[in-house]
């Protein structure tokens, strides 16, 4: 399949602290990137639940970027560590579910990384670009519009 | 058997207990059994093997509140106890813990700490039959997987069975029961079932002892359990817990050390 032409939408969920910061960076210093990206900001990567990631894609995302502070930044001390736990343990599971874990991108990315943000959201939009639409989420989570209740 | 029937009625004529919950022969599988007389202890039956996993009555006030539990108790009851007692849900000396060891010798058990040296012992394994589905999941590419699991959820109907089963599954409120915001359609369907398997295994992620008891409930035969057992198998893993054991520094997504290794945050 040919995906020159699609343009992924990515959601990014990122910390207020080091990644949103390093987002802005990016956007102060004129630093030119994808614009596939949604950013949705939050006060720690601690706070970020697997349920967004998963509603994310049920409303027709093709990829999720997940980013916050390096290790021993956090600004709560160790809402990064609990996350980075969370993770491993969600993405083996995902990964024995046939969700396509491509899709999500995990970085760290401090408040002085406005040139790894850039590179970052490009580097993941060309992954999920290539990837394609997210079509086997997109038919089990549009069963309304469908009419399938059951399988 | 005798030696535990027998300590069941001793304690029960003189009063020790009101109730004892074990095991009786169903039509098909054993079930559980709620005795309150020396007479009911004499149909009781046992076997490691069995399901459900009993500890699940402790955790459900309705049924507990007001009695004196003695609770027969399998290697896999024994674990949930003893993970129930870290996350306080059980008190010191409540309930009296009975068990028959696979080679038959009786053990009472004064409190829930002293199950953990005895578990300590015996790894949680997976049956055969699960280990090779497991096998056979992870051989398939992602799309396979997919369309398995896929074909897997289309036959769940929402009954939370396999929460009901759970000793685990105790909050008064379950994800699923809040509409506030409505976080998983409580209607069978595709997107709502797999939602609903993600929530209750991460839920259980660190916390879950690898009993069974979950699948086994499933009145779809769904093998739900399968997933609670893959992040024990990533767990013990990643971070060297061994499954079944509760770990004394806290459940594994309580806890963190910074010298976490992973290899896929770039
Ligand atoms: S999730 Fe399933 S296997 Fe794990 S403790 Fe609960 S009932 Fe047992
Ligand atoms: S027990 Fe089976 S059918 Fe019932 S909710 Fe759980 S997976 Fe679905």
């Amino acid at each position: 399949m040919d995906n020159k032409d699609f343009e992924p939408k990515i959601i990014a969920f990122v910390c207020n602290w080091c990644t949103y910061a390093g987002a802005d960076l990016t956007g102060t210093s004129r630093m030119k990137y994808a614009s596939n990206v949604r950013v949705v900001r939050f006060p720690c990567t601690g706070r970020i639940d697997f349920m967004l990631l998963l509603k994310a894609f049920a409303q027709g995302a093709d990829g999720v970027i997940v980013s916050g502070c390096h290790p021993n930044d956090c600004h709560y001390t160790a809402g990064n560590f609990h996350a980075r736990r969370r993770w491993i343990v969600l993405r083996g599971l995902m990964d024995f579910l046939g969700i396509d874990i491509r899709r999500i991108r995990f970085s760290w990315v401090s408040a002085g990384e406005g040139a790894k943000w850039a590179q970052l959201v490009n580097e993941h939009v060309e992954t999920v670009r290539e990837l394609g639409p997210y079509e086997d989420y997109k038919k089990a989570a549009d069963y309304l519009k469908e009419g399938v209740y059951n399988g | 058997m005798d030696k535990l029937k027998a300590k069941l009625k001793e304690w029960l004529e003189a009063g020790e207990i009101t109730l004892a919950i074990g095991y009786k022969q169903g039509t098909r599988e054993a079930r559980p059994f709620f005795c309150r007389t020396a007479e009911d202890v004499e149909q009781m039956v046992f076997s490691n093997d069995f399901q459900p996993n009993l500890a699940v009555y402790l955790s459900k006030k309705e049924v507990v509140k007001d009695e004196k539990v003695a609770i027969v108790c399998t290697i896999s009851a024994l674990r949930s106890i003893a993970y129930l007692a870290r996350e306080n849900q059980i008190g010191q000396s409540q309930y009296k813990i009975i068990h028959l060891s696979p080679n038959d010798e009786l053990m009472i058990f004064r409190s829930p700490w002293d199950i953990d040296a005895y578990i300590e012992e015996i790894p949680s394994t997976p049956s055969e039959e699960d280990r090779r589905v497991i096998e056979m999941l992870d051989a398939m590419t992602p799309s396979e997987r997919w369309a398995w699991w896929a074909a897997q959820f289309s036959k769940c109907i929402k009954c939370y069975a396999c929460r009901a089963a759970c000793p685990m599954c105790y909050c008064t409120r379950c994800i699923v029961d809040n509409n506030r915001p409505q976080w998983i359609d409580p209607w069978a369907s595709p997107l709502s079932n797999m939602e609903w398997q993600i929530n209750r295994v991460m839920h259980l992620a660190g916390r879950c002892v690898g009993c069974g008891a979950c699948g086994a409930a499933c009145p779809e035969g769904i093998p739900v359990h399968l997933l609670n057992r893959k992040i024990l198998d990533n767990i013990e893993e990643n971070f060297g817990m061994p499954a079944g054991i509760a770990p004394r520094e806290g459940a594994v997504l309580n806890t963190y050390k910074p010298e976490d290794k992973e290899n896929f945050i770039k």
